[in-house]
């Protein structure tokens, strides 16, 4: 005999997917969007210029780099790993594609030389990470040091400067009104977006996190996608080595050093869980802005920049703290 | 011996949910006091009361007579109130001097640690429990029930006369729970007022003085185990009679074709060879002791577990089965012993769950999930299977036991998949959803699934299934056919070395 009521069973509605106070409030982006909005609010009030649309435009153009390379660095945290390679991944791709195009190599194949790079390191630490049973922390501090390493190299130690003008495009150029490195990540987040949220991959990369073992014995090839996260965070770093190169018109091997803080930094504050398996790409931009702005806005009301670390590193705590319970 | 505690119309509501009513509850010293209900019914949140972890909305604790109120476990842990958690609190790495003593040091000269006198006196406290152990391991390589002996050592150590026991013989095997049951005896005799907490009836039948009923977070009586039946208190229990608990198997249908031959199962070098296998429409149960290999046997079909050597047919196909992702693909799928750990993805909603290895089914257009079709197929097999939830977007966090197993269940059931592998489908869930499993488990065998049970209740083995593989010792040591299942038969084979002669 069964037990249940019938009248129980079955008992299962279709999704409400309203927008709700109450479904905001348990949304891992509630926090993210308080703190970049009382920040922003913070900013107008201590100065007059921040909301011009030139204050904005350096600020979103300075986020870009970070936000890119927070881009995989999200796709990473969310199975539960970490990427400390992607600042030398960075200068790598970057200097790569610089030097080839110096080199006289067709721009396009420059470029896509560049990515392949920055992916192929991904798979580099998705593998040992996966299949090599290695700690992500170790393998990626080591490969950060293999990628920076290699682009000392290969540059010798020096910028590579001359580059082509058709590069600044990258770096400066304009789209519809916007400076193209604020272009190039909105699109990466719209395509991340896709992925993570209407893509199988990206319920296998929130399943990782949340449960890897379950998620393995349901059938699902964890390794490959492990794989995955990590190359697309190779790709990611890869990306902003074009927009840093392009911005600078130079390729240079110290590019990015400390960079996989900033962009650590930007993915906890978007509310992700630094164990994996819960937050959102979104929380990640909002994280990254909310950085941005308050570097720009430091700077703008003149705070040393000595103290400025001291005062970034305070907020960073303070809001994990606020969000510690969050579930 | 007179009452060491007395709950008074005590109550608790959490948001929108009023998870106790009233309950009285009564401990005399020297007692084992039985408190029983499904899952849900409340014996985890009054315990936690007592335990001073959550604070009641009204009610009173009385303790020797004295009103008490605890701000927090600490306090509860100082008036006497000992709790050994169904998941231990211990650390593993950690010796069991050291975590019997954990955050109460002694201290010696310049705030050293006195380790002298802790080990001294932990080793009289487990003299007083008249158990072996080592001192000097770190507690992860003891056994589950050593293990919890630390547990309780830590509980006594700090003087405690009520003890309460949340589940402790879950996790143990029949040998471990009757040594528990002898130290539980031996504190009886030492005036220890125990509260035991526990799914199984013959266990609070071998052990408890009186048992308490609770349903639904209201109290329903108390009866002294002298007193009373099975039949009365799974009444009590379920405010119905549940006349017998498995479904009827089919009779005489004969022998369906084979549908997975596994011939030479090999998981450890120079460890035991096995084979069996498993036909359209049956249930083959694997019994055993537990650690007598039924688990890894199973694992190790399915690749999550290396092999040395492994031939697999199915459909009488020979063919090779690498890992749980392959297994998938030729349609075996498995509900893992633990689900907390195994089977379920705990931040995702029932639907993620559900849906999570089927993704590929609704793929639209660039790629994408059509949300539409997964929305549909999830709700025709969460209907099928009967998982009880306000909605699909519920987490699986919130939901029973019993329906989280059921979730997990779905997960196979919305794949073509014909072999299903239960590994203690009905462990910790109470006995309406057990009632629910099983006849799920009949309907879809009915439908030509061959299902594989590993269960550790030999009950459960003899009432579901149709052959029965004992295992001892990682051998799988005979495959009893229908007459020949009965409770004696098979523990004669998990248990007895010299049977292997009648191979």
């Amino acid at each position: 005999m069964s037990s249940s009521e019938p009248a129980a069973k079955g008992d299962i509605r279709a999704p409400v997917r309203g927008t709700s106070l109450a479904a905001l409030r348990r949304s891992t982006l509630f926090y993210p969007l308080i703190g970049l909005a009382v920040v922003c609010l913070i900013m107008v009030f201590a100065s007059d210029s921040f909301l011009s649309v030139n204050n904005l435009s350096n600020v979103g153009r300075q986020v870009s780099i970070n936000a890119l390379i927070a881009v995989g660095m999200t796709f990473v945290i969310l199975t539960g790993g970490i990427d400390l390679s992607v600042g030398s991944v960075m200068a790598l791709s970057g200097t790569l594609a610089a030097g080839l195009m110096i080199g006289g190599v067709n721009a396009v194949l420059a470029l896509v030389a560049c990515l392949a790079v920055g992916v192929a390191f991904g798979v580099f630490n998705g593998a040992l990470v996966a299949y090599g049973r290695m700690p992500p922390i170790i393998v990626t501090l080591a490969t950060m040091g293999i990628a920076r390493g290699l682009a000392l190299i290969y540059t010798h130690g020096y910028p590579i400067d001359g580059l082509p003008g058709w590069i600044a495009f990258f770096g400066s150029g304009n789209v519809l009104g916007l400076q193209m490195p604020i272009v190039i990540t909105i699109v990466v987040y719209a395509v991340a977006w896709l992925v993570l949220e209407r893509m199988p991959v990206g319920r296998y990369v929130y399943a990782i996190g949340g449960n890897e073992a379950a998620t393995r014995l349901s059938g699902v090839r964890v390794g490959r996608f492990k794989m995955v996260v990590y190359a697309v965070s190779g790709l990611t770093s890869a990306i902003a080595g074009i927009v840093i190169t392009a911005r600078l018109m130079s390729g240079q091997p110290n590019a990015g050093v400390g960079f996989e803080l900033d962009a650590i930094a930007a993915v906890v504050l978007g509310g992700t869980a630094i164990s994996g398996g819960r937050g959102s790409i979104i929380g990640t931009l909002l994280g990254a802005l909310l950085l941005g702005v308050l570097n720009n806005g430091l700077n703008m009301v003149h705070v040393d920049p000595y103290v400025q670390n001291v005062i970034k590193g305070g907020i960073i705590l303070l809001a994990i703290y606020i969000g510690r319970d969050q579930r | 011996m007179g009452e060491v505690l007395a709950l008074k119309n005590i109550s608790k509501a959490f948001v929108g949910v009023q998870a106790l009513s009233d309950i009285d509850f009564s401990l005399l010293g020297g007692e084992v006091h039985a408190l029983l209900g499904e899952n849900g019914a409340g014996k985890s949140t009054l315990m936690k009361i007592l335990a001073g972890i959550t604070r009641p909305d009204g009610g009173e604790i009385v303790i020797d007579g004295v009103p008490r109120r605890f701000q927090s476990a600490e306090e509860a842990a100082k008036a006497g109130v000992g709790i050994v958690f169904q998941e231990f609190s211990l650390i593993p790495d950690l010796d069991a001097v050291d975590n019997i003593f954990l955050g109460r040091e002694k201290r010696g000269r310049f705030g050293l640690l006195d380790r002298t006198s802790m080990r001294r006196a932990a080793a009289g406290i487990i003299a007083r429990l008249n158990v072996e152990l080592d001192l000097s391991v770190p507690i992860g390589r003891l056994s589950v029930a050593q293990q919890q002996f630390v547990e309780i050592a830590k509980a006594l150590s700090q003087d405690a006369r009520i003890l309460i026991l949340d589940e402790p013989t879950a996790t143990l095997t029949h040998t471990e729970a009757e040594h528990l049951f002898r130290v539980m005896r031996d504190l009886r005799r030492q005036g220890v007022g125990m509260i035991f907490i526990s799914h199984h009836l013959e266990e609070i039948f071998e052990i408890c003085d009186r048992i308490t009923v609770l349903r639904d977070g209201r109290y329903i009586g108390t009866v002294p185990v002298a007193g009373t039946t099975t039949d009365a208190l799974i009444q009590m229990m379920v405010g119905r009679r549940i006349e017998n608990s498995y479904p009827p198997k089919p009779a005489g249908s004969g022998p369906g074709r084979v549908v997975l031959r596994v011939s030479d199962l090999q998981l450890e070098k120079d460890g035991p060879v096995n084979a069996f296998e498993l036909r359209e429409g049956e249930i083959l149960g694997f019994s055993g002791l537990v650690g007598s290999g039924r688990t890894e046997t199973a694992l190790g079909v399915i690749g999550a577990l290396p092999c040395q050597r492994k031939r697999i047919e199915i459909d009488g196909r020979a063919t090779t089965v690498t890992d749980p992702a392959d297994a998938l693909r030729q349609g075996i799928g498995i509900l893992p012993e633990s689900r907390k750990a195994d089977g379920l993805i705990i931040p995702f909603a029932i639907r993620d769950n559900i849906s999570i290895n089927n993704l590929g089914k609704y793929r639209a257009r660039l790629g994408l999930i059509d949300g539409g079709k997964e929305v549909a197929s999830t709700a025709e097999v969460i209907r099928r299977v009967g998982v009880k939830a306000p909605s699909m977007e519920t987490r699986v966090e919130t939901l029973s036991g019993g329906n989280q197993q059921k979730v997990v269940i779905a997960r196979w059931l919305n794949h073509h998949t014909r072999i299903l592998i239960f590994d203690e489908p009905t462990r910790g869930i109470d006995v309406g959803a057990k009632a629910d499993i099983y006849v799920l488990m009949r309907a879809l065998t009915a439908r030509g699934y061959a299902i594989v049970m590993i269960s550790s209740e030999l009950p459960e083995i003899v009432g579901m299934c149709d052959r029965v593989a004992v295992f001892r010792s990682g051998k799988l040591v005979n495959t009893l056919e229908r007459d020949a299942i009965d409770p004696e038969t098979i523990m004669k084979w998990a248990t007895q070395e010299r049977t292997d002669e009648l191979v």
